[in-house]
């Protein structure tokens, strides 16, 4: 039985629904990230499993109690907020041991804690200070100790990474990391950045407009995304999607990229796709991802599909690390990355290779995956 | 400084003939309406230094020849309110027994109505607060019949106690009446004040609280009241002044010893014993301001701190 399980679960304000039957479970000591754009309701259900608001109709369980009805405080949970609600009031360490003052564990007990969890976290120098006195990194680590002091069943983090800058943003999110390695504590973690949600979890949810998308590892999530709004969502650059064709040749079915100005490219067919559910004549999305168009050199050897063709380059973009090369088919903008430093000049024919071994199709009408 | 930079910054002001005349107009004017705002307290003071003679036979804005607090000592200690001639010291003291409880209750009760309405929302929550600001317009004429019932009614529960247990916990007697009518008359003003002032205030120090298992009181007078010197500070100087320069509700409801320092100030001066002792009067009527003018001295000093505060607490 998974540690944490979420049935049916349904959030109604007035008419509108919020949450349309959540289905969800975890397993202690995992890492959940819920993600999802703005407004799909993923804050709503972390603040459903803390207690924050109330649900219309389902079950939220942890290690088998249902606490569906239990005020916040009972539900044994601690809650690291967007916008860290330090108590500007108070100092560090009183902020950090405020939960347990309220729940009347002796004074030596509470400053021993707070000393440990300061360590853990080095904050000690910080213990006297206020929120006021902090910068925006220093914060977060406090409001992760007030979290931590309590070693609660499940730890709850809404977007907690989002107040910080770029730089300060990746070390936090290391820390998160190895916090949860070496504690090994359950985490459900709300974010809207999918760069998060891939590092950090060991299952993602990804959300839209109160309804599950699919559930999975993050690779699960990155490689058969179960639709067009999961594999459009997750991935940075996002994934390309081409217009294609059905077609069977000598029994084998291919797909076929039609172009106005240039000979029609034929593909064979990803090998995550259902050969049983391709219809001959019948239009697909053909996915794939900006590391699985390359320029012919540094095309994976090992795949087993490599197709290529020339087109004109658009744009080059340098990132550093990669540069990306803008080209055009079948009207749609395709993204390919490529070594850094690839000779590519805007106006030239390029050839281009498709690994298909990592492509996927999509139905355009279910926008499911194929 | 990147070269974008360089092109934006504006040229250096060159100080100019009309800014120096503007100056001298700012300047000119507001030194003419603070003489002009000064003036009264000025005279006040001056009269009040006087012995009566100087008053009556010279000119009001003459220096004082021969400066004393007689004056002073006499408005405190020994001038005549109605019939009783032992100054207004006692009736000073009426005042601060009823301002001080009242300010206190009626704003500690505000905070909690704008902590109910903002972090503990009910259905309806918008209506009561409706109404409740329509305190705020009420005249204090409209309220003066019904109110007096009211308080008719305690006074006959006190008179009960008195008979029954011994005491009667206070119900009846004009100091408390004064204390209750300004409460609730206040009561308006003060949610509205902290309703407003919680609006702003996160949520999520709420929610974070409630996950560590603080209460509902528990959340108020640890969360909530610390983080509140601004607004706290406004609401009482507006009550303070407001209860203690408050003459209708004192004339009305309470009468002989016990009527409050506004109420003796008016009896002091309608007091004829034959000459009107302008000195004792205006000594008597700084005696009546100081209290307010205190609370806007001390008390603005940490509105102001209060508010920097706020604003550095990002």
């Amino acid at each position: 039985m998974a540690f944490l399980e979420i049935e049916g679960l349904r959030k109604r304000f007035g008419a509108t629904e919020i949450l349309k039957g959540i289905d969800l479970s975890l397993d202690k000591g995992g890492f959940l990230v819920l993600v999802g754009p703005s407004g799909c309701g993923k804050s709503t259900l972390l603040n459903t499993i803390a207690g924050l608001e109330s649900i219309s109709s389902g079950d939220i369980r942890v290690d088998g109690e249902t606490i569906n009805d239990l005020h916040p405080s009972k539900r044994d949970i601690a809650m690291v907020f967007q916008s860290y609600a330090l108590y500007p009031n108070m100092t560090v360490a009183q902020n950090i041991a405020f939960a347990m003052e309220m729940r009347g564990v002796p004074k030596p007990e509470r400053e021993k804690a707070v000393a440990d969890v300061a360590k853990t976290l080095q904050i000690e120098h910080l213990l006297a200070r206020r929120p006021g006195q902090l910068s925006g990194g220093q914060r977060q680590r406090v409001a992760m100790g007030r979290a931590l002091v309590r070693q609660p069943r499940v730890f709850l983090f809404d977007e907690p990474l989002s107040n910080l800058d770029a730089k300060l943003r990746v070390d936090m999110r290391i820390e998160i990391k190895r916090l949860h390695q070496s504690t090994g504590t359950t985490i459900v973690y709300v974010t809207h950045d999918q760069i998060e949600a891939m590092t950090l979890a060991t299952r993602i949810a990804v959300l839209k407009d109160g309804e599950l998308q699919q559930v999975g590892t993050p690779s699960e999530i990155y490689n058969t995304p179960a639709n067009l709004f999961v594999a459009d969502f997750m991935g940075s650059p996002s994934m390309n999607f081409i217009e294609a064709k059905v077609a069977r040749a000598n029994g084998t079915p291919s797909i076929v990229i039609e172009r106005s100005s240039a000979p029609t490219i034929a593909l064979a067919v990803p090998k995550s796709a259902d050969r049983s559910r391709l219809v001959d004549g019948s239009k697909v999305i053909l996915g794939i991802r900006p590391e699985a168009v390359t320029d012919t050199e540094s095309a994976d050897r090992n795949s087993a599909n490599l197709s290529k063709f020339d087109s004109p380059v658009e744009i080059v973009e340098p990132a550093g690390s990669d540069t990306f090369v803008v080209t055009r088919l079948a009207g749609k903008i395709i993204t390919a990355r490529m070594r850094a430093e690839t000779a590519v000049t805007p106006g030239q024919s390029f050839t281009f290779a498709l690994n298909l071994d990592k492509a996927v199709l999509f139905d355009p009408v279910t926008t499911k995956r194929i | 400084m990147s070269a974008a930079d360089l092109l934006t910054v504006p040229p250096s002001r060159e100080p100019s003939r009309t800014s120096a005349l503007t100056r001298v107009v700012i300047y000119g004017l507001l030194g003419f309406f603070a003489v002009i705002y000064i003036l009264p307290l000025l005279v006040m003071v001056m009269t009040s230094l006087k012995p009566l003679d100087e008053v009556t036979g010279g000119n009001m804005f003459a220096l004082p020849r021969a400066p004393s607090l007689d004056a002073w000592a006499k408005a405190w200690g020994t001038t005549c309110v109605g019939l009783t001639c032992e100054g207004i010291k006692g009736y000073f003291w009426n005042s601060i027994k009823m301002v001080v409880p009242a300010v206190l209750i009626s704003t500690t009760l505000g905070a909690l109505n704008g902590y109910v309405l903002t972090k503990w929302r009910f259905s309806g929550h918008r209506l009561i607060f409706g109404v409740m600001l329509f305190a705020c317009f009420i005249p204090f004429q409209s309220v003066l019949i019904p109110m007096a019932t009211i308080l008719g009614k305690l006074g006959q529960w006190g008179n009960f106690f008195t008979d029954t247990i011994g005491w009667s916990l206070g119900l009846g007697n004009p100091t408390v009446n004064l204390v209750i009518v300004h409460t609730v008359y206040g009561l308006g003003f003060t949610t509205l004040f902290f309703r407003n002032y919680y609006e702003a205030f996160p949520t999520e120090l709420v929610k974070a609280a409630q996950i560590d298992g603080a209460g509902f009181f528990q959340i108020f007078w640890r969360i909530l009241l610390p983080n509140s010197t601004p607004i706290f500070v406004v609401t009482v100087i507006y009550q303070f002044t407001n209860i203690w320069n408050d003459f209708l509700f004192g004339a009305t409801f309470a009468a002989g010893d016990q009527m409050p320092m506004t109420v003796a100030l008016n009896n002091v001066v309608n007091t004829s014993t034959g000459i009107i002792e302008y000195n004792v009067n205006m000594a008597a009527a700084i005696i009546a301001a100081a209290p307010t003018l205190f609370v806007y001295v001390v008390a603005g000093r940490y509105f102001v701190r209060g508010l920097m505060a706020g604003a550095v607490k990002g």
